[in-house]
């Protein structure tokens, strides 16, 4: 695809939590817990008129659905701050320094005084129904791929509680990640392609482990996209946690927005205008209700109805591929869930052979008079649920014959999107007046500059220097999560900074493709792994199979791992034993062949020892061995 | 102070002043290298006179340090945002009628989302606009009283409420409402129960600790739970509703003179004190939770608004100077709460000006400032002293209460034995007859 003439623009946001020994607005420690909940308390939240009397279409959205909140929390990671109980205490400063440290880094110009706001989010995923956030510094730059790509601004906010459930009628959230300071570093959305948006989010990232104040492992990063094309819109993807993904997400969305426009113009020129589309529902379930086929019969239980509506001129849109895995019929039926919240949404293509007879499906198509050159959604639930789905599915409809609607996405693991909610109005930042403005003063920015981390190309030079690695690893080390972990093991244990740097580059990375869970292994473990692999207590040989069993026994330490696989090393007579027996089990072998036997035998006793002896030892005793018998 | 330029000062104001601008236009800051745009801000009250608020196009807000080499310039002038009131929810005629009286704090407010400031919402349409879910409950009759803080209220705020809420009563109200800011509120609803006598409905004193412009305040809750009581409640009794707990699902109706706030901050700030709550609404039910109150009638209310304010309440602690009482006696104070230590008692130092107060004429009374549990002045050598010079020990009374009631009681201008008598009787429960056992705050 042509990204450039497609006036493919990306922004990235990326967000990071730091790593500081309190919590942005309070004096609890940033950690969360395991295990159940000390209490657990319920909330409402009702969006906030303005002064204009509008709500925020985002904020509407969410409440409308009217579900009850609970948030689970305990004493340890919680106190009434975030509980909304109290007001927000003083920003946490060592936050604020990290943010300075990262803006100087960039050249983004701090600002002069500090201001925090709200923005409104009634989700529920803040007690306070908004995030505070605050803009820390403007403009700036990063290089990735040897280019120079521009920063928007860089702000410092809150992170929100997490959710655990969700059903009909409540969602559960647990608040100790409620107030971690996280940076948020926007870029300019001048970036053109989905390498580039790659490559900017890597480039970033590393360069918040520069600053060595962010914290490490699973969900500590997330990305937000900000993609749009000409003539599209602006789509805003949020929450992508894995690097990997964000080419595809970008390739797909621009797919997707492109075959958007595509079908509009098809529908206009079918002399489709949303006036056409009106609102008239069908109730279906008596008509259901007759049919044979079981399927139709459960799902009708319960009191739920069928209902209908037809979609003038969309005859055979529906199953139009937007991009891999994503037709414009799930798009819709995915906006109707996020507003209905109906079980079943469907559109009449999608009902199998075995559900509907013939005349079954000629009844349904003649009383909705749905000819070839119309679509039919169905939409079986409560009547309420039915209501809003197909409200939601008419507003999308009508959308469809326009272009590409403006919404909130959320990511799926195969790089495709769905629908989460519209996209937020302007007018949802407002002044946080509990809090008062914070200087930044000049003998603060010059203490900072005094001290500030080294750049990723002096660590990549220093890395070669100090622990010999060659430059392509050192710049695996760089990019990893581990950057930082990787110096305090080269300098704490005996084992090779070369194997520990593959190990935790490469050999991780080859786990994660096999699906091993290695994000899950504790640094602990780790530090203890390569404690014992200096000291000759096991071979790196091993390292595999250890961490394969540890990513599936996270509470377990490498001596248990080595004890449960058998893997303890074997001792250098036992060794010897080994080996001798082996060649004398393969005598006429070793009598065929001569000194070329040693790379079959070799092969032969490695697999016996399976990583219990380095393979250096096992060479020059094999070669011992052999020239004993020759001579 | 002049809005166009809200909450600048010195050089900074002098400098927008001579640009021309005011809060609300969008301007652009130029100095050196750096450009700005953005929406002038109003500033903070406590702010020095360094910086400029300005909105960025993004949202946010940023303070820029003022330079002399900076030029400013306006872009636009304010637009003023045009009110577009949304749709009104049908009212019921119907539904039984409640009276909404406001005396200051929002209840019900928009904010306004470009300088962050709230505006309370001022006449029934307004309030039924951001809390729709009233008009299914009741036909809504609200009028503003006051706007003050609740740290500003008089005893003649008290007097006037009072005469409000009964001409709201003889209008034919199934219930008031009274909101108020909740720092004082306790002192009110004591002095509504006084001053209320003979009620046929309820009068209920409602506030929030999280203002109404905010997505979690606990406002609507507490509001729609008063509204549903004015009108289901078997009481008729002055009290006040607020949360019970932190969480959003229960309010409960606390004695107007057995509740204290408690809490700085909480929404379960406040507490009924050697008592229970009356009633509690959860989820949308409305379980009474003792027998023992006022029930609704035909009872003729009276009035009995008037307050005598000089009455002190005095809190006893060591190195407590005498000199503060002989100050009340010399000032002609005719009433003096004591929020003595434990059982009820003060330092013998304090025993002449005591004596002073009480041989001039003054009513003296004895509360406990441990709040739970009741004064005994028989136990100790020094209760027994202050029982003999006539100090009043006022039971399990709450300090605030006894002083509200004080001050009511001496304000009846019937002289200091009908002013004892009644602080003897228990007019508005604000004696308890037996001290319960409660459990620890769990």
């Amino acid at each position: 695809m042509d990204y450039r003439s497609l006036g493919l623009k990306i922004g990235l946001e990326i967000h990071q939590e730091l790593e500081t020994k309190h919590k942005l607005f309070c004096r609890c420690p940033p950690r969360l817990f395991k295990g159940d909940p000390e209490y657990t308390f319920k909330r409402r939240l009702r969006p906030s008129q303005s002064e204009l009397g509008e709500v925020d279409p985002a904020a509407l959205f969410e409440f409308i659905h009217g579900k009850t909140i609970v948030y689970e929390a305990n004493r340890e990671t919680s106190c009434l701050v975030e509980m909304d109980e109290e007001p927000p205490g003083p920003l946490d400063e060592e936050a604020l320094d990290t943010c300075l440290i990262f803006a100087l880094m960039t050249g983004s110009r701090p600002v002069d005084e500090i201001q925090v706001m709200r923005k409104i989010v009634v989700d529920g995923s803040n007690t306070t129904g908004f995030q505070r956030t605050c803009v820390v510094s403007i403009g700036g730059s990063i290089e990735a791929g040897g280019r120079t790509y521009g920063l928007e601004q860089i702000c410092l906010e809150e992170d929100a509680a997490r959710k655990v459930d969700e059903d009909d009628e409540t969602i559960r959230y647990r608040i100790d990640r409620l107030g971690i300071p996280l940076i948020e570093v926007s870029t300019t959305p001048e970036l053109h392609s989905p390498k580039e948006a790659e490559e900017v989010a890597l480039a970033i990232g590393r360069l918040l482990r520069a600053t060595g104040r962010v914290r490490r492992g699973l969900g500590t990063i997330r990305q937000d996209l900000n993609i749009s094309i000409e003539g599209g819109a602006q789509i805003e993807i949020k929450g992508l946690q894995e690097l990997e993904l964000i080419s595809k997400v970008v390739e797909y969305e621009a797919q997707r927005q492109l075959s958007l426009l595509s079908i509009a113009s098809e529908l206009r020129n079918r002399g489709l205008s949303p006036s056409d589309l009106k609102e008239e529902f069908f109730d279906l379930t008596d008509l259901f209700a007759s049919m044979n086929s079981p399927t139709i019969r459960e799902a009708l239980t319960g009191g739920r109805r069928v209902m209908a509506l037809r979609l003038p001129g969309f005859g055979g849109l529906l199953t139009r591929e937007l991009c891999p895995n994503l037709t414009l019929g799930k798009e819709m039926a995915d906006r109707a869930r996020a507003w209905g919240e109906a079980k079943m949404i469907l559109h009449i293509e999608e009902f199998s052979r075995g559900d509907l007879s013939d005349e079954e499906l000629s009844s349904i198509l003649s009383k909705t008079m749905t000819t070839d050159r119309d679509a039919l959604f169905i939409v079986i639930d409560e009547e309420e649920r039915c209501r809003r789905s197909l409200q939601a599915l008419l507003v999308r409809a009508r959308e469809a014959i326009l272009g590409v609607p403006s919404e909130t996405r959320a990511p799926n693991p195969d790089g495709t999107t769905r629908y989460t909610r519209p996209r937020p109005g302007a007018a949802r930042m407002y002044p946080e007046t509990d809090i008062f403005p914070i200087p930044i003063t000049p003998e603060r920015i010059e203490r900072l500059k005094a001290a500030l981390p080294e750049t990723p190309q002096a660590k990549l030079r220093r890395l070669m220097e100090d622990y010999h690695l060659n430059e392509k690893l050192a710049r695996q080390v760089i990019d990893s999560v581990y950057s930082e972990f990787f110096e305090e093991l080269a300098k704490e244990t005996r084992a090779s900074p070369t194997v520990i740097a593959v190990i935790l580059t490469e050999t991780m990375k080859s786990l994660e493709r096999e699906g091993v869970r290695v994000g899950g292994v504790k640094e602990e473990a780790l530090r203890s792994l390569f404690k014992l692999l200096g000291e000759g207590e096991l071979t790196k040989e091993a390292i595999p199979e250890i961490l394969r069993w540890i990513s599936a026994n996270p509470e377990a330490s490498p001596e248990q791992a080595l004890e449960a696989l058998g893997l303890k090393p074997i001792s250098g007579d036992e060794l010897r034993l080994l080996v001798k027996k082996q060649v004398e089990e393969n005598m006429e072998m070793v009598a065929r062949m001569g000194e070329r036997a040693f790379g079959p035998l070799m092969g032969i006793v490695m697999s016996r020892v399976r990583g219990r002896a380095k393979p250096e030892d096992v060479q020059l005793l094999l070669k011992e061995t052999l020239k004993s018998l020759s001579s | 102070m002049d809005e166009a330029l809200q909450g600048y000062r010195g050089r900074v104001r002098e400098a927008l002043e001579n640009a021309g601008v005011k809060v609300g236009d969008l301007v652009r800051i130029h100095g050196g290298s750096e450009t700005y745009e953005g929406i002038l801000m109003p500033r903070i009250e406590t702010a020095d006179d360094t910086y400029i608020v300005l909105k960025l196009r993004s949202g946010y807000n940023i303070g820029i340090a003022l330079e002399d080499s900076m030029s400013i310039e306006r872009l636009r002038r304010a637009e003023r945002p045009q009110f577009r009131p949304p749709p009104i929810p049908e009212t019921k005629p119907n539904l039984p009628r409640v009276s909404i009286i406001s005396t200051g704090g929002t209840i019900a407010s928009r904010v306004d989302y470009t300088t962050g400031g709230v505006r309370a919402a001022i006449s029934s349409r307004d309030l039924l606009s951001i809390i729709p879910e009233l008009s299914d409950i009741a036909v809504i009759d609200a009028d503003i009283l006051f706007s003050i803080f609740s740290e500003n209220m008089e005893p003649s705020h008290w007097s006037e409420m009072a005469r409000r809420a009964a001409q709201k009563i003889r209008d034919g109200a199934e219930g008031v409402i009274i909101t108020h800011g909740t720092d004082t509120m306790g002192y009110s609803s004591a002095a509504l129960s006084f001053a209320l006598q003979g009620l046929p409905v309820p009068v209920i004193f409602v506030g929030s600790q999280r203002s109404s412009d905010r997505p979690s305040s606990d406002a609507a809750t507490n509001l729609i739970g008063s509204v549903k009581a004015a009108i289901e409640a078997p009481f008729a009794e002055v009290v006040l509703a607020m949360h019970e707990s932190t969480s959003d699902d229960s309010v409960a109706f606390h004695r107007g003179t057995k509740v204290r706030k408690c809490h700085t901050s909480s929404r379960y700030a406040f507490r009924s004190i050697n008592s229970q709550p009356l009633a509690r609404l959860k989820d949308g039910r409305l379980e009474m939770l003792t027998d023992d109150y006022r029930r609704r009638g035909v009872d003729e209310l009276v009035i009995r608004d008037r307050f005598e304010q000089r009455v002190a309440l005095i809190k006893f602690y060591p190195g407590f100077d005498p000199g503060i009482l002989e100050w009340l006696a010399d000032r002609g104070y005719k009433g003096v709460v004591l929020e003595g230590t434990g059982l009820g008692h003060v330092g013998s130092k304090c025993y002449p000006p005591i004596k002073r107060l009480i041989d001039e004429g003054a009513v003296v009374c004895m509360t406990s400032q441990c709040l739970w549990g009741r004064v005994n002045m028989r136990v100790y050598s020094t209760g027994r002293e202050l029982l003999r010079m006539g100090v009043e020990p006022l039971g399990d009374m709450l300090p605030e209460t006894a002083m509200v009631k004080l001050m009511w009681a001496l304000g009846q201008g019937e002289g200091r034995g009908e002013a004892l008598r009644l602080m003897r009787m228990n007019i508005a429960g604000e004696y308890s007859e037996r001290t319960l056992y409660e459990k620890g705050e769990t």
